[in-house]
């Protein structure tokens, strides 16, 4: 593989670097006929990303003749060839990527002003694929508006917010902070933002329905989007199916693949946050129409007990799709840093087999394969 | 109990959201009281904060275009919160270009304050963001801690320097040491030091004018003018109190209380702000 970016090109997949490097450790990298992939999964495999670097994209674009050419290594290191990106813009003419197999080296060299070249060896393993399988066209739902909307919805979640829900029904959406049950909910601030549907591009939604997910994968693609101006497109379905964040242009596609939290799961917060879910049956805008009594409260001062809130206790992870494997991908399980305990797994990876009876309102399509991440790490070793 | 309030004018919001970021800076969390006319945030001096308190007051009519109140009950027309002031600094930093701001007081699955934020959009309906802020309802019994403490009988009262110079000075001296001696006189003279085993550092201070208290404060009128007051105290309480604040005052100065206490006050047009910083031995 030889290819060559240029100008404000090498800004743009410095910017990608950066955005996977929110996801996962480890790049993965895949010369084709199509362009330039490059992926990241995180440890969990929760969340999934890929940009597809179009040939129109670089200024010179050649493919291996071995179509078989897959490689990963450390983000870390490659983030820091495209470390700071004002030094790139001033002084970066043009950027070449070329793949030596015999030496496992990957080099990357920046040509800068005054014939400067900063030429980089990176070492990388082979691997297999690394694909989620996802099809954003048959989301009931889709949103789509420009950076700014989102960036300007995200500034109002505390940075420390890891989920986030959005609900959406026929002309409004409602994002709120996600608290886990655990959480000592009575000391968290609760935070809920409604947009009109007038503010996005593009707005459909088939069915009304709430969905929570990590904010991080999305701060990381905002920080893609906002830099190259392109709107962000949210496709998405019940809660437990991902949802997929997408970016597009002439030259390239990115791709956001995130877990959501199960139904199970959503449905217990909606029973404890009467707040929560789409309120289509709310006035419409209730903060403009509002009168002193109807958010009035009596409360007595001497007695406080009131209808308490209280968690109710943690369930099990079961309630959630659980972290399944591919068989593949389980001879590598001990080389691969266990996903945090987290009851948030969804996953697109793997065969994904309902884990228990408790499965049941899951669609049958959750039961297929959604992708095939096999790879072999002793074929590296 | 009843709390509803609304700011329509961005001045208004930026001058609340600096008094509310400044007590942020000071305590962690902290007691809102509501009444009529003001609005109080309190942090009364208990060992668990180091025997540090304060008292801002705001008046009312000064920041919110509607305020409406029911306290309660009719003889004590007010209602005590405890609030964690970050949280509500937070609220009003993503409402900074609101249109208007709605602060009330509700019942969610626990007592909130609820600050509603109508926000400039792309389209012709505004965005609207609400922030639960989770509070405690302060029984009347527990209300005398909250009470506005009364001036100590100091010894000298002298106004501050401009109060960057005098936080770079802290700043620097809290590299040396963790207390910091203030002490003043009453012909405007006063002097911050520190002393450890190595170094002594102390930066004088001339002419900074003494406030006139009138005859009530009879024992410093009695004092001989050139005596110094002097009080030792945590720097850092110090540096917080530097640190933080945003009001801009008009005027500020500090009382000593020799060896008891320092009682720095802030003073604006339609807020001020008391700080007392107890001394240590």
């Amino acid at each position: 593989m030889d290819c060559v970016a240029t100008g404000g090109n090498v800004k743009v997949l410095a910017k990608a670097i950066h955005s996977l490097s929110r996801i996962g450790e480890e790049l993965y990298l895949e010369p084709t006929e199509d362009g330039l992939t490059l992926r990241a999964v995180n440890s969990s495999r929760s969340a999934f990303a890929c940009f597809l670097m179009t040939p129109l994209f670089f200024q010179r674009y050649q493919a291996p003749p071995d179509q078989a050419l897959r490689c990963k290594m450390p983000i870390k290191s490659v983030q820091t060839v495209f470390r700071s990106l004002s030094s790139l813009e001033r002084s970066v003419e043009k950027c070449r990527i070329e793949m030596n197999t015999e030496q496992s080296r990957l080099r990357i060299t920046l040509h800068c002003k005054h014939g400067l070249l900063k030429t980089h060896n990176l070492s990388f393993q082979d691997c297999e694929s690394l694909q989620a399988v996802f099809d954003k066209d048959s989301c009931t739902n889709m949103l789509r508006a420009q950076p700014r909307l989102w960036v300007d919805t995200v500034l109002h979640f505390p940075p420390s917010l890891e989920e986030v829900s959005v609900s959406v029904s026929s002309d409004r959406v409602w994002l709120r902070n996600h608290v886990e049950d655990d959480a000592d909910s009575s000391k968290a601030m609760m935070t809920e933002l409604c947009l009109s549907s007038e503010e996005f591009d593009h707005f459909a939604i088939g069915s009304q329905t709430s969905i929570t997910f990590c904010l991080k994968e999305l701060r990381g693609l905002l920080v893609f989007a906002e830099t190259a101006g392109l709107p962000i497109s949210m496709y998405f379905d019940e809660p437990g199916s991902p949802v997929v964040l997408s970016v597009s242009d002439s030259v390239l596609e990115a791709n956001f693949v995130l877990a959501t939290l199960s139904e199970d799961a959503h449905q217990r917060n909606h029973n404890n946050n009467k707040a929560d879910g789409p309120r289509a049956g709310l006035p419409p805008d209730d903060f403009m129409c509002d009168d002193i009594d109807s958010y009035l409260i009596a409360m007595e001062t001497s007695d406080l007990a009131g209808p308490s809130y209280e968690p109710q206790p943690q369930s099990s992870s079961t309630n959630h799709k659980s972290r399944l494997l591919s068989e593949e991908e389980d001879e590598e399980e001990e080389s691969v840093e266990r996903p945090p305990n987290k009851k948030f797994c969804s996953l697109f990876f793997g065969s994904v087999l309902p884990a228990s009876s408790q499965l049941t309102n899951q669609t049958v399509q959750s039961q297929e394969v959604l992708a095939s991440d096999s790879e072999d790490e002793r074929q590296s070793d | 109990m009843k709390f509803r309030a609304k700011i329509n004018d961005v001045g208004c919001l930026n001058h609340f959201t600096r008094v509310v970021n400044t007590i942020t800076k000071l305590t962690k969390t902290c007691v809102v009281r509501l009444t009529v006319d003001n609005i109080f945030f309190v942090l009364s001096g208990k060992v668990a904060n180091g025997g540090v308190s304060m008292w801002c007051e705001l008046l009312q009519v000064n920041f919110f275009d509607e305020y409406q109140l029911e306290g309660v009950s009719e003889d004590a027309n007010e209602i005590c919160l405890e609030v964690n002031p970050e949280n509500l600094s937070r609220a009003l930093k993503t409402a900074q270009n609101a249109k208007s701001v709605k602060i009330k007081l509700t019942k969610k699955h626990y007592p909130c304050l609820t600050l509603a934020a109508e926000l400039p959009s792309l389209s012709s309906i505004s965005r609207v963001v609400t922030h639960d802020i989770p509070v405690d309802v302060i029984p009347r019994r527990l209300w005398h801690d909250f009470k506005e403490p009364s001036m100590p009988d100091f010894d000298v009262s002298i106004y501050l320097p401009p109060l960057k110079t005098m936080k770079s000075v802290v700043d620097r001296m809290k590299n040396l040491s963790n207390y910091l001696v203030v002490e003043a006189n009453l012909s405007g003279e006063m002097n911050l030091k520190i002393e450890t085993d190595l170094v002594s550092v102390t930066t004088h201070f001339k002419d900074l004018g003494n406030p006139p208290w009138g005859a009530s404060q009879s024992q410093s009128q009695s004092r001989d003018v050139e005596a110094m007051a002097h009080a030792r105290v945590d720097i850092r309480k110090l540096q917080q109190f530097l640190m933080g604040q945003q009001v801009n005052p008009t005027k500020s100065m500090c009382n000593i209380v020799d060896k008891r206490i320092i009682h720095l006050i802030l003073l604006q047009e339609d807020v001020s702000l008391q700080y007392f910083i107890p001394a240590v031995a």
